[in-house]
């Protein structure tokens, strides 16, 4: 019983965020973080910083970390509830419109309202950036790793895997 | 690589079910660290099922819509090519393998999560990552600031709705987008 009632409300919730992930799943980070850790207490701010670093280290879209949010609060039904509820109304939405969207290329309201949305999304995904430097950084390393992770990213083409590797490899060495 | 912009592209042939299958699950397993740009590269330089222009078309509708661009992008391409069935080739085969891992790593972590080996190296890849997305954030915040327009003062309000004042993303949404969308148009005149 209980576990059909949680099924319900990660299909709920993850079916609103789909359809307010302006901007792709990063934009939906902050909401997540909230509905995960602060409202519904399912982990602790260690693990979703965890269960972010491994959805964009994986191989495959970073939409996954629905999938493991999903894994860790309700086994298998909970990853296959929350993935297809966060990637299922939205495609289908894309589905009807991408057609009738073509049609207004270059209609004045269709100028308006992509340029609109623009600063919205980059909002979004700088409040996802807060909330995971919070989450990730306990202490001055963490804080560094971040820092020089972003001026490398920023200024360089270097293979965002590289730096991984060389972040992981400092936290074994124990000093995160 | 070469030159994608240089490259015409008529399609040679409507994909198969198969193919938009097999397409879709060679960007989901090479995307380390998104798929956007496999998947440009499946699509213009490997199958040329696109010109760059029309990928770039195709990608602006889905990056406009809501939800996760590529999955869009594999529904709407998909459909455009087989109907729906099409669709939901390309979504097996971009969603099913990453899946299928994120459960394997999920049941892992549920076992090995507190081990201290995998405690300090997630530590250390998570404060990187978090640095990838201030990265990604200032790359996309430049041109904002690059002119006198409402659009940085949005996106300072949302950010701060957001995180500051932790009101939910649907209340954020349904006063800024609106405003936006009014000074947007505004702007324009």
């Amino acid at each position: 019983m209980k576990s059909d009632d949680i099924l319900v409300t990660l299909a709920v919730q993850f079916a609103i965020m789909s359809l307010l992930a302006l901007g792709g799943a990063n934009a939906v980070v902050p909401e997540i973080h909230r509905q995960a850790v602060e409202l519904g207490h399912w982990m602790t701010e260690r693990q979703f910083a965890d269960f972010f670093a491994i959805s964009q280290a994986a191989p495959g879209p970073n939409v996954m970390i629905v999938t493991l949010v999903g894994y860790h609060v309700a086994g298998l039904a909970g990853a296959a509830v929350t993935t297809l509820a966060m990637c299922g109304p939205t495609a289908i939405l894309a589905f009807f419109f991408a057609r009738a969207w073509d049609r207004f290329k270059h209609a004045p309201w269709r100028e308006a309202i992509q340029s609109g949305l623009v600063p919205i999304s980059v909002g979004l995904v700088g409040a996802s950036a807060i909330v995971l430097v919070r989450a990730a950084d306990h202490n001055w390393v963490a804080a560094a790793i971040t820092a020089a992770t972003a001026a490398t990213a920023y200024f360089t083409r270097i293979n965002p895997l590289f730096v991984f590797a060389i972040a992981g490899a400092l936290g074994l060495a124990g000093l995160v | 690589m070469p030159d994608s912009a240089a490259s015409p592209a008529p399609a040679s042939h409507i994909p198969t079910h198969a193919e938009l299958f097999l397409a879709f699950l060679k960007i989901s397993v090479s995307g380390f660290g998104g798929t956007l740009p496999w998947t440009r590269r499946m699509f213009v330089e490997e199958k040329r099922w696109m010109t760059d222009a029309e990928f770039n078309d195709a990608y602006a509708v889905c990056q406009f819509l809501p939800g996760p661009n590529i999955v869009n992008l594999a529904s709407v391409f998909g459909a455009r090519m087989r109907g729906p069935t099409g669709s939901v080739a390309c979504w097996c085969g971009f969603l099913g393998p990453p899946f299928l891992l994120m459960i394997t790593i999920g049941a892992l972590y549920a076992r090995y999560g507190d081990a201290e080996v995998l405690r300090r190296v997630l530590g250390g890849i998570a404060a990187a990552v978090a640095g990838i997305m201030v990265a990604t954030v200032a790359r996309m915040a430049k041109p904002l600031f690059a002119q006198l327009a409402p659009a940085p003062f949005v996106m300072l309000a949302v950010v701060g709705a957001v995180v500051l004042l932790r009101l939910p993303l649907l209340a954020v949404l349904v006063v800024l987008v609106p405003v936006s969308i009014a000074l947007a148009w505004w702007v324009r005149r």
